[in-house]
C-alpha cells in the first residue's frame, strides 16, 4: 500500500522560540512531533491558533531550524536543498514582490526549475488559468486583493508540478468559490498521484479532503488517523427547523424544546428521537424547513482536548 | 556555479528600476548641465578641473547613497515582507540568494554609473575640450569609485543579515568613515605614548577596508596618471574584501531563523 | 549536497575569513609601501587653500584642523632625518590647521619654532612671525604667544626692539608673568647678549613639554654655555700671552700659571681643545654646537 519511502517523515521535531525583550525565556512551540505521511496522501494538519502548524511547516521548509529532532522529505533530510525541486510551498498569508505582475512573478519562480523560456510561458499561462487569475495576469501584485494573493501563492506552489505540496491554510482569505476551486486543485493533485500536506483549522475542509489528519495542540500531537476516527464526527443530535401553521399553538411536547427564531422554531433532539419528533410535527401540520446533524465544532473538539490529560494522544498511529 | 544567483540578481535589478531608483540620473544630468553652463561662463582654464571634480564627486556620492540605502534593505525587506518564504522553498541555497541580491545591486550601480559617466563625458565635451589620453585617469577613477561602492554594498549586506536597516545604515556609514580616515587614525595612534593605542589603531587600520586608496578624484581632475600597480592592487583588495564579507554574510544568514 | 557536505563547506568558508584577512594585510602593506615612496617623490598638498578647505569641512573644521595638525607633525618628523629638505609643506599645513581652528595653540608654538630653525626647520622666521601674530590676534591675552613672538624676534631675527615690544605686550596681559617685563627692560637697555640668550632659551626649555622643542632648547643651551666657556678660556689665554709673551702651548701650561683649575670640559664632558693661536675650540668628538646666527636672510613671504 505505502511506498518504501514516506513522503514526509518527522521524528521528534522540537522548536523553542526565545521570547521576552529583557529576560529571554524559551518557549516551546513544537514539542517532539513525530509523524509520517505516505506518498499520494492528502494529509490534513489541524490545530487551533498557535498550535504550531506554521512552525512545523517553516521547519520543514528550512526557514527556521529545529531545536531538536529531524525530518526527511521524500527520503532526503530537510537541509538538503536539492529536494526542493520536488516540493511546492504556500506560506501562510503569502506576500510577493509587489512590483511584479502575476505573470512575471510566476515566470521568476519557474526559472528556478530551469525550464526554457517557451515552457515557462506555457506553464505560467496554464497555472494562472488553473487558479483563476488569467484575467489578472498582467496586473501588478501591489494591486492584488488578499484572495488574489492567495491564488498567486497557490500558483507558485504548483507551477513546477511538484511531487509534494505543502499548503499553510490554503483556504484563508478565499471566497466560497475560491475555496471550492482550491478544493478541486487539491483533489486534482491527488488524482495525479501527488502528496498534499496542508494545515487548517477548518474542520470541514479536512473532513472533505483528507485521507488522514493529525491534530496538534500547544505544540503536541494529540491524534492522528482518518478524519472520521480522529475527530469524532459522530452526530451528537439532530437540529430541526420548522414553521408552524399560522395562528395554531404548538403542542406542549414540542413547545417545551423548541426555541422561536424569527417566526420559525428551532429544536435539537437526540438522533434516536428524530422520527418521533418528525411524526409529532407532521401531526400538527408544521412545515419542516431543514433537518441537519449537529456535530462537534472544532472548538468543542479542542475544548475536549484541553480537558484531557496532556501527552495522551487520542489514538496513536491508526494506520 | 549555479545559475540561481543570476536569476535573483536580474530580479533585484528589476526591482530597483521599477522603484524608480534610476531617477537619480535626472538630478545628475541637471547638475552636470548647470555646472557646464556656469563654468563655461566664468573661468578659463579650470573648466575641466571643475567638471571632473564635480562629476566624480557626484558619481561617488550618488552611488554611495544608493549602495547604502538599498544595500541595507536587500535582505531585510525580503524577510520583513516574507517574500523570502516562497523563494527559499525553491531549490536555491541561502548563500545563492545572498550572492544574487548582491550581484543585482552591483548591476544596478554599474549601469547607473555608466549613465553618469556618459553624462560627465558630454559635459566635458560641452566645455569645449577634446578628449586626450590622460582622460584614462578619469575612467580609472570611476572604476575605483565602483570598487569602493561594491565594497560598501558588501558591508551593508553583511550588516543587514542580522540587524535592522536603521542600525545597518549606521554601522555601514561608521565603517565607511573609519575606512576613509583609517590612515589618519593610525597616525594619531602613533603619536600617542600608549603602546596599547598604537597597537589598537594599527590593528584597526588593517581591519577596516581602506577607502582612502580608492579615491583618485583629485589625481584624475589634475590630469595626472594613475599607476597601473594601483589598479590591480585596488582590484585585488576589493575582491578579497568582498569575498570575505560575502562568506561571513552567508555563514550568518544560512543559520538564521527567519521570523 | 548532503548535510555533512554542507557543514564542511561552511567550515571551509569560515576558515577562509582569517586567510583573506592575512592576504589583505600583505596587500595593504604593499600598497602603503608604494604610495609612501610616491608621496615622497612628488610631495604635494592637493588642496592648499585654507579658505576652500574650511568651506568644504561642513562645520567639522576643528576635527579637520586636528587632522591637518597631525599631518604637519608627521610631515616634520618624517623629514627630520633628511638634511637637504627645507620642509616646503610645513607652512601650508600649519596655515590650514590654524585657519580651520584658530585656537590650536600647539600649532603656533610648534610651528613657529620649526618654521624658524635654520638647521632642523624651514629657516623661515618671517613665516613664523606671521603665524604667531595670527595666533595672538585669535587668542588675545595669551602671554605664551607673546613670549613666542619675542623669542622669534630676539633669536632668529635679532630684532631686539620688536622683541622687547612683544615681551612688554605679554607682560601686560592679565596673566602675564613678571619676568617678561624684566626681559623687555633688559632688551631695551642692552640688546642681545649671551646672558639674555641663555635666559630666553631656559624659558623656552621650561615652558615647553614637547620633547622635540625641549631637545632643541637643551642643545642650544649647551651651545650657549660652550660659547660662554670659550670666551672665558680665550680671555684667560690672552692674559697668559700678556704675562709670558706667547700663547700657551697646552692647558697644563695655563694651569701652571694658575689661570685654570683642572681640565675645562664642555657640557657633554669633552675637554676643550687649545689651538696654536690661543683659541679654544670644541672637541671634535663632542656633539655640542655653538649656535650660529641665521646666515641666509629671510626669503620673501610665501604666496
Ligand atoms: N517568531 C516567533 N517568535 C516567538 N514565538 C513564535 C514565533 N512564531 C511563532 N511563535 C509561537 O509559536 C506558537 C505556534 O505558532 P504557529 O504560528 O506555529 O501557530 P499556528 O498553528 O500556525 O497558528 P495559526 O492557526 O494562528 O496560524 C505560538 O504560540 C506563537 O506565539
Ligand atoms: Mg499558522
Amino acid at each position: 500500500m505505502a511506498s518504501q519511502i514516506p513522503a514526509i517523515e518527522i521524528t521528534g521535531l522540537t522548536k523553542d522560540y526565545s521570547v521576552g525583550f529583557w529576560r529571554k525565556r524559551m518557549r516551546r512551540s513544537l514539542d517532539h512531533l513525530s509523524l509520517r505521511v505516505e506518498e499520494g496522501e492528502i494529509f490534513g494538519f489541524l490545530g487551533p491558533n498557535g498550535a504550531g502548524k506554521t512552525t512545523t511547516l517553516k521547519l520543514l521548509m528550512g526557514l527556521i531550524f529545529p531545536t531538536d529532532g529531524t525530518a526527511n522529505i521524500l527520503g532526503r533530510p530537510i537541509d538538503d536543498i536539492s529536494m526542493h525541486r520536488d516540493i511546492g510551498y504556500l506560506p501562510e498569508h503569502p506576500y510577493f514582490y509587489d512590483y511584479l505582475t502575476a505573470r512575471e512573478l510566476l515566470d521568476y519562480y519557474a526559472r528556478f526549475s530551469h525550464y526554457p523560456a517557451e515552457e515557462r510561458r506555457v506553464r505560467v499561462a496554464r497555472v494562472l488559468e488553473r487558479v483563476g487569475l488569467a484575467s489578472a495576469a498582467d496586473v501588478q501584485l501591489r494591486k492584488f486583493s488578499k484572495g488574489m494573493l492567495q491564488r498567486a501563492g497557490i500558483a507558485q506552489a504548483i507551477i513546477h508540478d511538484p511531487r509534494l505540496v505543502f499548503l499553510d491554510e490554503p483556504m484563508s482569505g478565499l471566497d466560497p468559490i475560491g475555496r471550492h476551486e482550491v478544493r478541486d486543485i487539491i483533489l486534482d493533485l491527488k488524482t495525479q498521484g501527488r502528496t498534499v500536506f496542508f494545515s487548517t483549522h477548518i474542520l470541514s475542509d479536512a473532513e472533505m479532503l483528507c485521507d488522514r489528519v493529525a491534530v496538534l495542540h500547544e505544540g503536541k500531537l494529540r491524534g492522528i488517523g482518518s478524519p472520521g476516527k480522529i475527530v469524532s464526527l459522530e452526530v451528537q443530535a439532530m437540529e430541526i427547523l420548522f414553521e408552524p401553521v399560522e395562528n395554531q399553538p404548538l403542542p406542549s411536547n414540542l413547545a417545551q424544546h423548541a426555541t422561536p427564531v424569527g417566526g420559525r422554531y428551532r429544536m435539537e433532539v437526540p438522533e434516536a428521537e428524530l422520527y418521533r419528533t418528525i411524526n409529532d410535527l407532521r401531526s400538527c401540520s408544521a412545515r419542516i424547513l431543514s433537518v441537519s446533524p449537529v456535530r462537534p465544532t472544532l472548538e468543542d473538539y479542542f475544548l475536549g482536548l484541553v480537558e484531557r490529560k496532556p501527552n495522551a494522544p487520542v489514538e496513536a498511529h491508526a494506520q | 556555479m549555479s545559475a540561481m544567483p543570476g536569476v535573483v540578481a536580474i530580479n533585484t535589478f528589476r526591482e530597483a528600476v521599477r522603484d524608480r531608483v534610476l531617477y537619480n540620473l535626472v538630478f545628475f544630468a541637471l547638475l552636470m548641465i548647470g555646472a557646464a553652463i556656469i563654468v563655461g561662463q566664468i573661468s578659463i582654464g579650470i573648466e575641466r578641473l571643475v567638471i571632473v571634480n564635480l562629476g566624480l564627486t557626484a558619481i561617488s556620492i550618488f552611488g554611495l547613497v544608493m549602495a547604502i540605502f538599498i544595500g541595507v534593505g536587500l535582505v531585510y525587506k525580503e524577510i520583513e515582507k516574507r517574500t523570502l518564504y516562497s523563494l527559499l522553498s525553491k531549490p536555491i541555497r541561502r548563500w545563492e540568494f545572498l550572492v544574487g541580491k548582491y550581484a543585482g545591486l552591483i548591476l544596478t550601480l554599474v549601469i547607473n554609473t555608466a549613465f553618469m559617466t556618459a553624462g560627465l563625458a558630454v559635459a566635458l565635451f560641452y566645455v569645449g575640450r577634446p578628449f586626450v589620453r590622460s582622460d584614462a585617469s578619469i575612467l580609472i577613477a570611476i572604476y575605483f569609485i565602483l570598487l569602493a561602492l561594491a565594497l560598501v554594498t558588501a558591508i551593508a549586506l553583511f550588516f543587514s543579515c542580522f540587524s535592522s536597516p536603521m542600525l545597518s545604515t549606521l554601522f555601514t556609514l561608521a565603517i565607511y568613515v573609519t575606512g576613509l580616515f583609517a590612515a589618519d587614525i593610525r597616525d594619531f595612534g602613533a603619536l600617542t605614548h600608549s603602546s596599547f593605542i598604537k597597537t589598537a589603531t594599527s590593528v584597526l587600520y588593517y581591519l577596516v577596508p581602506n577607502f582612502h586608496d580608492f579615491n583618485s578624484i583629485a589625481v584624475a581632475a589634475h590630469g595626472e596618471s594613475i599607476p597601473f600597480a594601483l589598479v590591480w592592487q585596488n582590484t585585488l583588495y576589493a575582491l578579497m574584501y568582498i569575498a570575505l564579507l560575502l562568506v561571513a554574510s552567508s555563514a550568518i544568514f544560512s543559520r538564521r531563523n527567519l521570523k | 549536497m548532503s548535510n555533512a557536505g554542507q557543514k564542511r563547506s561552511l567550515w571551509l568558508a569560515l576558515a577562509a575569513i582569517p586567510l583573506l584577512f592575512a592576504a589583505l594585510f600583505f596587500l595593504q602593506a604593499r600598497i602603503d609601501a608604494r604610495t609612501r615612496t610616491e608621496a615622497q617623490a612628488k610631495e604635494e598638498l592637493l588642496l592648499r587653500s585654507p579658505a576652500a578647505i574650511e568651506k568644504m569641512s561642513l562645520g567639522y573644521n576643528s576635527l579637520l584642523a586636528d587632522i591637518y595638525w597631525t599631518r604637519a607633525v608627521q610631515y616634520y618628523g618624517g623629514k627630520l632625518a633628511d638634511e637637504n629638505v627645507h620642509f616646503p609643506l610645513l607652512w601650508p599645513l600649519l596655515d590650514i590647521s590654524t585657519t580651520l581652528d584658530p585656537k590650536l595653540l600647539a600649532a603656533y608654538h610648534f610651528g613657529a619654532m620649526f618654521l624658524s630653525e635654520p638647521r632642523v626647520g624651514a629657516n623661515r622666521p618671517d613665516l613664523a612671525v606671521k603665524l604667531i601674530k595670527r595666533g595672538i590676534a585669535a587668542n588675545p591675552g595669551n602671554w605664551r604667544l607673546d613670549a613666542d613672538l619675542g623669542f622669534l624676534y630676539y633669536w632668529y631675527l635679532r630684532d631686539y626692539g620688536d622683541a622687547a615690544a612683544a615681551y612688554l605686550a605679554g607682560s601686560n596681559t592679565p596673566q602675564g608673568p613678571a619676568w617678561m617685563k624684566f626681559m623687555a627692560a633688559r632688551l631695551d637697555q642692552k640688546g642681545g647678549s649671551l646672558e639674555t640668550s641663555r635666559m630666553i632659551w631656559t624659558q623656552v626649555y621650561e615652558s615647553n613639554s614637547d620633547p622635540k622643542i625641549r631637545k632643541l632648547a637643551l642643545n642650544t643651551l649647551k651651545g650657549l654655555k660652550a660659547e660662554q666657556d670659550e670666551r672665558e678660556l680665550d680671555t684667560a689665554a690672552s692674559e697668559y700671552r700678556q704675562r709670558f709673551g706667547h700663547y700657551p702651548a697646552s692647558v697644563a701650561e695655563m694651569r701652571g700659571a694658575a689661570l685654570l683649575h683642572g681640565v675645562p670640559v664642555d657640557p657633554d664632558g669633552y675637554p676643550y681643545v687649545l689651538g696654536p693661536d690661543g683659541q679654544f675650540e670644541l672637541n671634535p668628538h663632542s656633539s655640542v654646537a655653538i649656535p650660529q646666527e641665521p646666515k641666509t636672510p629671510p626669503r620673501p613671504a610665501a604666496k
